[in-house]
C-alpha cells in the first residue's frame, strides 16, 4: 500500500462526478475491491479499499461502512438512487459516478498504483 | 453484554443496520479489527437472510470475555434442505433480490467461513435458527 492515492487523486484520474462524500476525498486508498455481489464484497474487502460496481441501491453503502471503505465507485454510467447518495453523506463515504464500464475504472485505478486485495 | 435488535423481511432500506451497530459497539469496547470485522460479516449475513426470506427476525449478540456468539431468529418459511443451503451458490431468492446482489449464494457460506462454530436450525413453514460462535483471540498475558 505504498502509492499513496487519496480518493481526491481517483476523482482526477477518472473524471468522474462526486455524488456524494465530498468531506472525505481525502481518505486513503488501501486496495481494491471489484464485485456486484453484496456477500462477495463482505467476505473479499478490507478496510480503506476502493470498490466498483454496478450496484446503484442504498445497500452498497451499508457495505462500504461496514467494510470501512475509502470510497465506493459506481460504473457503467447508472446514477446512484436518491436514498443511496443520502445515506452515503450520512455515513461519510466519497460515492463516485462514472460513465467508463467497470473493466475500464479497474484498469485506470492499477495503472494509479492500487492492487487488489489477496486474502488467503 | 448482550446486544438485540429487531430486523423487518423485506426492510431494505434498514437492512445492515444491526451488524454495524454490532460492529461499532465492538470496536469501542476494545475488540480487535479482524474479530470485529469477522463478526460484523456473520451479523449481516445473517441480518440480510431474514430480510430477504423471512417476515421478521431477531439478530442477538452475546458479547463474552472469551467468545461473541451471534444469535438469528426469525418467523419465515424456514429451510427445508440445510445441507444445500450451506453450499456455494445455492439461494432460493427471487429474480429480483439476485438483481440487487444478493442472493449469491454466498450467506450462510461466509457465516460459516468467518465463525469457529456454525449451527442451523429450521423448521418449514415456521422459521430459521443460526448460532454462530467467534472465538476472541487469547489475551497477551492471560
Amino acid at each position: 500500500m505504498s502509492h499513496g492515492v487519496r480518493v481526491r487523486d481517483i476523482v482526477d484520474e477518472l473524471e468522474c462526478e462526486v455524488a456524494a462524500g465530498s468531506g472525505q476525498l481525502d481518505n486513503k486508498v488501501a486496495f481494491g475491491y471489484s464485485s456486484d455481489l453484496l456477500s462477495d464484497v463482505m467476505a473479499g474487502a478490507g478496510q480503506g479499499d476502493v470498490w466498483v460496481t454496478v450496484q446503484i441501491h442504498q445497500n452498497i453503502v451499508a457495505v462500504g461502512a461496514l467494510t470501512g471503505l475509502s470510497a465506493i465507485i459506481v460504473a457503467g454510467g447508472a446514477g446512484p438512487a436518491h436514498d443511496t447518495v443520502i445515506k452515503a453523506d450520512d455515513e461519510g463515504i466519497p460515492l463516485l459516478t462514472t460513465s467508463k464500464p467497470s473493466f475500464e475504472v479497474v484498469g485506470i485505478l492499477y495503472r494509479m498504483g492500487i492492487r487488489g486485495r489477496v486474502r488467503e | 453484554m448482550r446486544l438485540e435488535y429487531h430486523v423487518s423481511g423485506r426492510d431494505f432500506q434498514a437492512a445492515g443496520g444491526a451488524a454495524a451497530k454490532t460492529k461499532r459497539a465492538l470496536r469501542q469496547i476494545g475488540i480487535d479489527a479482524e474479530t470485529a470485522r469477522r463478526v460484523g460479516i456473520v451479523a449481516y449475513e445473517a441480518e440480510m437472510n431474514i430480510v430477504i426470506h423471512a417476515y421478521r427476525g431477531t439478530v442477538g449478540i452475546d458479547i463474552l470475555p472469551e467468545r461473541v456468539i451471534i444469535y438469528a431468529d426469525d418467523e419465515g418459511p424456514g429451510i427445508s434442505d440445510i445441507a444445500l443451503a450451506m453450499q456455494v451458490g445455492y439461494s432460493t431468492a427471487s429474480e429480483d433480490i439476485r438483481e440487487m446482489g444478493f442472493g449469491a449464494g454466498l450467506g450462510l457460506p461466509n457465516m460459516k467461513r468467518y465463525s469457529d462454530e456454525l449451527k442451523v436450525t429450521s423448521q418449514v413453514g415456521s422459521g430459521t435458527s443460526i448460532r454462530a460462535v467467534i472465538n476472541l483471540p487469547a489475551k497477551e498475558g492471560s
